[in-house]
């Protein structure tokens, strides 16, 4: 049985590139995808597990990765907002954002195109309600939800 | 940047290694979905020396039944894999229910059963859900395993009858049969924390109720049980036997509610737990 330690090698993938990184224990998964790796898409909001600004999909799921130990992605799958789009190319959500003007000051952002995304996979045309349902761990301070949420409903309705 | 305390990790491979790690460090706590965890030692208000992660310990994520025909629940399966268990939608429907209104998408992605109720937070959903319904709780000890009743765990504000050294593997609910469960309370926001929650189940003349938010841990309503035995459960009777179940209360007072009213808050979400789970048992 291993002992305790204060810090671990961990092997991940992040955006389909494998990463080896020894990490302290103590580093929270938001500030090793941020500060060790530079992706600094996901963002810090509250750092209390409330706003859902560095939501990450941790092996297929939206999790907020300011309640996660970097420790604890060892083994996992991590895609961050820099993994949507393939090259300069914006996903249909994306696409959607802008058009709707689903974005004012862009902090909520990130978080909000990544749960949505993984509403998006899960259910392809989801109601304005379930988009609400899926949205609500996501907060947005300029209060845009109207856009927001037209915005997601949009991409299921274009692509049915 | 938040900077965590220094912390020693470990992540076992067994159940066994995991209870020797607890019973052989002194300040190790296991770490489930971290949900609670990482946040409270954000804020320093916990500050373990040693995390056991139990993430690689497959079988506490398993959801099946006993020989005896308990619904059995692993303690690291999660509120989403709760909302989308066959087993959990033929045996106690409700625990989904519940699960499906607790925080948002992320949290209910990580946080765990096991965490919901070693937590025992006085405003979390599960204790008194789990109380109602009678659930029982196996903690495994390196001196070997125990259960305990639903009524026995929950002992105080973050705490439970898991000790030191200990580790809850799994929660144990009985199979609804006949019975009606219902779940009702007053939230800060949509799906916000409760201010006063009431679970109840209905089986035959028999009801059970239970009080989340108004002490440290939840409170069964014994005299509206007795009162509503051999009950018609008809919507006045059920609101009569609700009355006087606040004057029995010493709940806290807080910026969302005086203790006055959660006493007035008891009532009214006892009464609408009851009327739920017989409008259900009704429709079997």
């Amino acid at each position: 049985m291993e002992a305790p330690a204060r810090s671990r090698a961990i092997s991940l993938e992040v955006n389909g590139e494998q990463i080896e990184m020894e990490v302290p224990a103590r580093r929270l998964l938001v500030h090793f995808i941020r500060d060790d790796l530079g992706l600094t898409g996901t963002h810090v909001g509250c750092d209390t597990g409330n706003c859902g600004a560095c939501t990450i999909d941790l092996d297929g799921q939206p999790v907020k990765s300011c309640m996660a130990l970097a420790v604890q992605a060892d083994g996992a799958k991590i895609r961050t907002v820099e993994g949507l789009a393939a090259e300069s190319e914006l996903t249909a959500l994306q696409q959607a954002f802008n058009k709707h003007h689903a974005l004012q000051c862009g902090y909520c952002t990130p978080g909000m195109l990544m749960s949505a995304t993984a509403l998006l996979e899960r259910n392809p045309h989801p109601t304005e309600d379930e988009v609400r349902y899926a949205l609500q761990g996501n907060i947005c301070r300029c209060t845009g939800y109207v856009n927001i949420v037209e915005a997601v409903v949009a991409v299921g309705e274009e692509h049915a | 940047m938040v900077l965590l305390r220094e912390v020693g990790y470990a992540r076992p491979a067994t159940i066994e290694d995991a209870v020797s790690l607890l019973a052989t460090h002194d300040g190790a706590r296991p770490l489930a979905g971290g949900q609670t965890l990482v946040n409270v030692m954000k804020a320093r208000a916990a500050a373990p020396d040693v995390l056991v992660d139990l993430v690689d310990l497959d079988e506490l994520r398993a959801i099946g039944f006993s020989s005896d025909g308990l619904l059995e629940i692993g303690a690291m399966v999660t509120y989403t894999q709760l909302m989308g268990s066959s087993e959990v939608d033929v045996a106690r429907p409700i625990l989904a229910e519940v699960a499906s209104t607790i925080a948002d998408v992320q949290v209910r992605n990580r946080g765990t059963v096991g965490g919901n109720v070693c937590v025992s937070d006085p405003t979390n959903h599960f204790p008194p859900l789990l109380v109602a319904l009678g659930a029982t709780f196996t903690i495994r000890a390196e001196s070997g395993e125990r259960t305990v009743s639903a009524d026995e765990f929950f002992l105080g504000v973050y705490l439970t009858a898991v000790g030191e050294g200990e580790l809850l593997t799994k929660v144990n609910v009985p199979p609804s049969s006949g019975a009606g469960d219902g779940f009702a309370g007053v939230t800060i926001g949509k799906h916000g924390t409760y201010i006063v929650d009431a679970a109840a189940t209905v089986s035959g003349d028999d009801v059970r109720i239970a009080l989340g938010c108004v002490a440290a841990t939840p409170v069964r309503a014994s005299a509206m049980e007795e009162r509503l035995t051999g009950s018609d459960f008809s919507e006045d009777s059920v609101r009569s036997a609700a009355v006087g179940v606040g004057a029995t209360l010493d709940p806290p007072a807080d910026v969302h509610g005086s203790a006055d009213y959660r006493r007035r808050l008891a009532e009214v979400s006892a009464a609408r737990a009851v009327l739920q789970a017989a409008r259900r048992r009704r429709a079997k």
